[in-house]
């Protein structure tokens, strides 16, 4: 029993998803209640979670649940990115007439699945947490159900979804059938022949991984079900399954399969490529600013993934350090989005955004920020993200990675820039509403000026990650 | 640790900046904004000024040194200033003040945010001067887009669009290769301090690609033939004093670059690829003097001149002789104040009569004589006439050309001479001959302001023209110590191969 002050956070979470589901049930009317009341939890679970955070490596449950570094640090960023989720999309969700009490219980319980995902040590457990996470997507996806796109989008996350965890699922079991365990560490000792089922194994299982990041060719889904989805949830989508996704990246290319980088070292510099140069080519085209941020999270995504590919702890910490980085990128821009109400209409198309700087100074100066950070223009905070990169890289001589990531950085300026000229130097358009709520106005000051002001003190992120090892 | 003056000079503009961004004026016409720009300016004009005059010319170290831990681990925010910099950073601190003072009319909409612009431009420039780490230069470096971009884009012209596009990418493209060039650098000999670069040099399998990775950037940023032509775009589209800025400058930079950096770190590669930088130098003196005769808008005239004129700079460079990059440091200045000088001169006929034709002037001098005079001074200062400070640097540089391949000196002095053809061809149509168009008969002669910019700018071409010693006293220590490692590095080289 003494284990359980461990999972606290996991055992408090559920625990409240139980209860709001109750209130939710007996109360009428009481899905702003358990809207605040969930954003509560969630600040708790924060500090629950930095409370452990202190304790060295403990493996719980028959080391099928691991406690360390790494995970610590992800449900951090995790929680984090989820409590200014709900604190920016309150307002939304009102105004579009989604405040249902499934709404924020529905997020609760991706999170807990996330959370068991990073902290997974067993196949089991982890394709648990993992499903666990996703049926919550599928429901969110579709919330907005009055809605054409946003039901489209659902089913098409759902059908995509299931075919990649049954892939997933497949290498799983290969994995477990050629090494003999469900475990990651006794996966990695019994591992230590070259066999072709381990080698299936972990091609199916970086496959179902490459789709719940949004990793080219594995991306269909994600441009649609941005788009469809309300723009609270996309936000979701945005930030938090990549986060776990990625964290799962990290513990399975870096724990079982350890002894096999030869073999995932090549797919991952592949996925991360394609994934770099496919989003900046493809959001050039694109109107609706929701499509353009689906693609230019697939492009981040593979410049995460080449941090992984290098096989060394800086590339490890790089790539976290680059999701942190992206995180708060996407909350300030999200932000602005949430910004453009017109008549409790909320606007989403690029065109929208034309002339925006004469008549809101500020929203168009943080929209400039944010994208030109996008970009991985100096000195903003999105170039030290890929900075830290090419850094890790770099020092491993793998050049080709590093300029074509670069080039495509260029590739991907030129649609930066174009909302940029829309913003700045078309001709303006109607007012738009400049009553927002706190919470919103909270956010995007603090992700703003973060990353503006993160060129003064740069070692603060780098220094937290620098404790996260894996080799 | 003494006081941080290089520093406060870096932030200085910056803080200015902050002011005015967040000061609102009652008026609404922010006319209160443009004073606090122009004082903020002009005390750190003096401030650059007392820097010169504290600063010890003999010396060959890097002074006014800071070093601060900025990412842990690796990179330290290094700043400091040798006999070369200090020149450019005084030229950033004077060429300010005055495009402050020429923000006029033409810039109706949003002078509060032009403002800002010009003053985080300043900040950033100076910094490239000023560091003394590879990192901390990039960062600089790079930031410099995000203000022209929007300096371009918002108060341009027609075409501005087209044009901020093209500066951004043209420039950014160039710049990646030297980041990843940077951070190859930093793994291979474990720091991107450039002092310390210096002491320890750079393996020599190593240097040719690095070289041609910092090349790519620095001859986007020049320009060189023939990744030049988003300048002529830039300069037409932007605003007067955006093409100020550009050409007195942003082009220096990339001048600068080659001789801290090119030079300096990578001297074998520098000797391999001396006669790649001689053909594509010679090319935009020849090539671009010969455009820019064919030009009828007189932005584009001096824009192309401007690349015939960084073509003479990186000849100078790459003669690597005592003449050749003091004559190119010179030269730079010189292009500094006559280019700002020129791009003013236009600024000021375009404000009356809003084109930039050359066909629709003539005849100018009955009706502004003045204009007249100081046009003519800026023109010789373009084409080298002596007494102005375009003849020393072009002078020296040929020199330095001579001495290391005749040839390529003398298809470089055929440059002078179409220089003069187009320069004074340009005089000749805008200022004498008939005044065939009534309309110019309305226009006024130079204001205040403008006799006050254009005279602040005929003082230092004329005098250093004459009297060229403070400036080459000051950079004289620092080519020679330049000079010195590059020979020393040079017949090392050449020892271990025997």
């Amino acid at each position: 029993m003494e284990n359980f002050q461990y999972i606290l956070p996991e055992i408090f979470i559920s625990v409240s998803i139980m209860l709001f589901l109750l209130v939710g049930v007996f109360k009428k009317n009481s899905a702003t209640l358990i809207y605040n009341l969930s954003n509560i939890s969630l600040i708790i679970l924060l500090a629950l979670i930095i409370n452990l955070s202190s304790l060295d490596t403990i493996y719980l449950f028959n080391e099928s649940y691991l406690i360390d570094n790494l995970s610590n640090y992800m449900k951090i960023i995790l929680v984090g990115s989820g409590i200014f989720v709900m604190l920016t999309g309150s307002k939304y969700i009102q105004v579009i007439n989604l405040n249902k009490i499934e709404y924020p219980i529905l997020i609760l319980s991706s999170i807990l699945g996330m959370m068991i995902m990073i902290s997974s040590n067993d196949l089991i457990v982890f394709y648990m947490g993992l499903e666990l996470q996703s049926l919550a997507l599928y429901v969110l996806a579709s919330f907005n159900r009055d809605n054409l796109l946003s039901t489209e989008s659902g089913l098409k996350y759902f059908v995509l979804s299931a075919l990649s965890s049954g892939l997933l699922l497949y290498g799983c079991s290969l994995t477990y059938g050629f090494s003999e365990s469900t475990n990651f560490d006794q996966i990695l000792l019994n591992s230590t022949k070259f066999n072709y089922g381990t080698t299936f194994g972990i091609v199916f299982i970086l496959v179902g991984l490459a789709f719940k990041i949004s990793a080219v060719p594995f991306h269909m889904w994600a441009p649609d079900v941005y788009q469809g989805s309300p723009t609270s949830v996309t936000l979701f989508f945005a930030i938090l399954p990549k986060i776990a996704a990625l964290s799962v990246f990290i513990k399975f290319l870096y724990t079982p399969f350890a002894n096999m980088n030869d073999q995932w070292q090549t797919i991952i510099v592949f996925i991360s490529i394609a994934s770099m140069i496919f989003g900046a080519v493809a959001a050039i085209g694109q109107k609706n600013l929701k499509r353009l941020i689906a693609y230019s999270s697939i492009s981040h995504m593979g410049y995460a993934l080449a941090g992984l590919a290098t096989v060394s702890n800086q590339g490890i910490q790089s790539s976290i350090s680059y999701i942190s980085i992206y995180l708060v990128m996407n909350l300030a821009f999200f932000s602005c989005l949430f910004m453009l109400k017109r008549n409790d209409k909320y606007y989403e198309n690029i065109e929208d955004l034309s002339g925006l700087s004469k008549k809101h100074p500020i929203l168009s100066f943080s929209l400039l920020i944010v994208l030109f950070s996008l970009a991985g223009i100096p000195p903003l905070a999105g170039f030290f993200a890929k900075f830290y990169v090419f850094l890790a890289v770099i020092e491993q001589s793998m050049y080709f990675l590093a300029i074509v990531g670069l080039v495509a950085t260029v590739v991907a300026a030129f649609y930066y820039l174009r909302i940029i000229k829309i913003i700045y130097f078309d001709p303006e358009k109607e007012e738009y509403e400049t009553s927002h709520n706190v919470g919103l106005k909270i956010t995007l000051a603090i992700s703003t000026i973060f990353i503006l002001a993160y060129f003064i003190y740069p070692s603060g992120i780098t220094e937290i990650v620098s404790k996260i090892t894996m080799i | 640790m003494n006081f941080p003056i290089l520093s406060s000079l870096i932030l200085l503009p910056t803080i200015g900046a902050l002011f005015i961004l967040f000061t609102k004026s009652s008026s609404g016409k922010y006319q209160s904004s443009k004073y606090v720009a122009l004082f903020i300016s002009l005390a750190n004009f003096l401030l650059s000024l007392y820097l010169w005059y504290v600063f010890d010319k003999n010396s060959v170290e890097f002074q006014f040194v800071e070093n601060r831990e900025w990412l842990s681990g690796f990179i330290n925010y290094k700043v400091g200033i040798d006999g070369i910099s200090i020149l450019f950073v005084i030229l950033t601190t004077f060429i300010t003040p005055i495009c402050i003072i020429s923000v006029n009319a033409t810039i109706n909409n949003r002078l509060k945010d032009f403002l800002i612009a010009i003053l985080i431009m300043e900040t950033l420039m100076i910094g490239v001067f000023c560091s003394l780490d590879l990192v901390v230069f990039y960062l600089f470096f790079e930031a410099g887009l995000i203000p022209m971009f929007l300096i371009i884009g918002i108060w341009g012209g027609e075409r501005r669009v087209y044009s901020a596009f093209k500066f951004f990418l043209y420039t950014l493209l160039g710049s990646v290769l030297m980041l990843v060039a940077i951070i190859s650098i930093y793994w291979i000999t474990g720091t991107t301090d450039v002092e310390k670069l210096y002491e320890l040099g750079i393996k020599v399998e190593y240097q040719n690609l690095l070289w041609l990775a910092f090349f790519s950037s620095f001859a986007v940023k020049t320009p060189m033939w023939p990744v030049h032509t988003w300048l002529p775009d830039a300069h037409v589209e932007a605003p007067t004093v955006g093409s100020v800025l550009l050409a007195a400058i942003l082009l220096k930079m990339a001048g600068y670059g080659f001789i801290r950096f090119s030079i300096g770190l990578f001297p074998i590669a520098s000797e391999n690829f001396t006669m790649l930088v001689y053909i594509l130098s010679l090319i935009a003196i020849i090539y671009t003097s010969l455009v820019a005769l064919m030009q009828e808008d007189m932005k584009k005239l001096i824009a192309y001149s401007s690349v015939a004129h960084m073509g003479f700079v990186t000849l100078g460079i790459f003669t690597m002789t005592q003449q050749g990059i003091e004559g190119s440091i010179f030269q730079m200045i010189s292009h500094g104040l006559v280019s700002a000088a020129l791009f003013l001169s236009v600024g000021v006929v375009y404000e009356r009569y809003h084109t930039r034709l050359i066909n629709k002037y003539g005849g100018l001098v009955s009706i502004m004589p003045r204009y007249a005079i100081v046009f003519m001074v800026f023109t010789l200062g373009a084409l080298g006439l002596p007494g102005t400070t375009g003849f020393i640097g072009e002078f020296l540089i040929l020199m330095g050309a001579f001495e290391k391949n005749i040839l390529v000196a003398m298809i470089a002095s055929l440059g002078v001479i179409l220089g003069a053809a187009y320069m004074l061809w340009l005089f000749k149509r805008v200022v004498f001959g008939e005044m065939n168009n009534q309309e110019l008969k309305s226009m006024k002669d130079l204001k205040t302001f403008e006799i006050i910019t254009l005279s602040a700018l005929v003082i230092p071409i004329l005098f250093f023209g004459f009297y060229p010693e403070p400036l080459m006293n000051s950079i004289e220590a620092s080519v020679e110590n330049t000079l010195n490692m590059y020979n020393f590095d040079l017949i090392n080289n050449l020892a271990s191969k025997d």
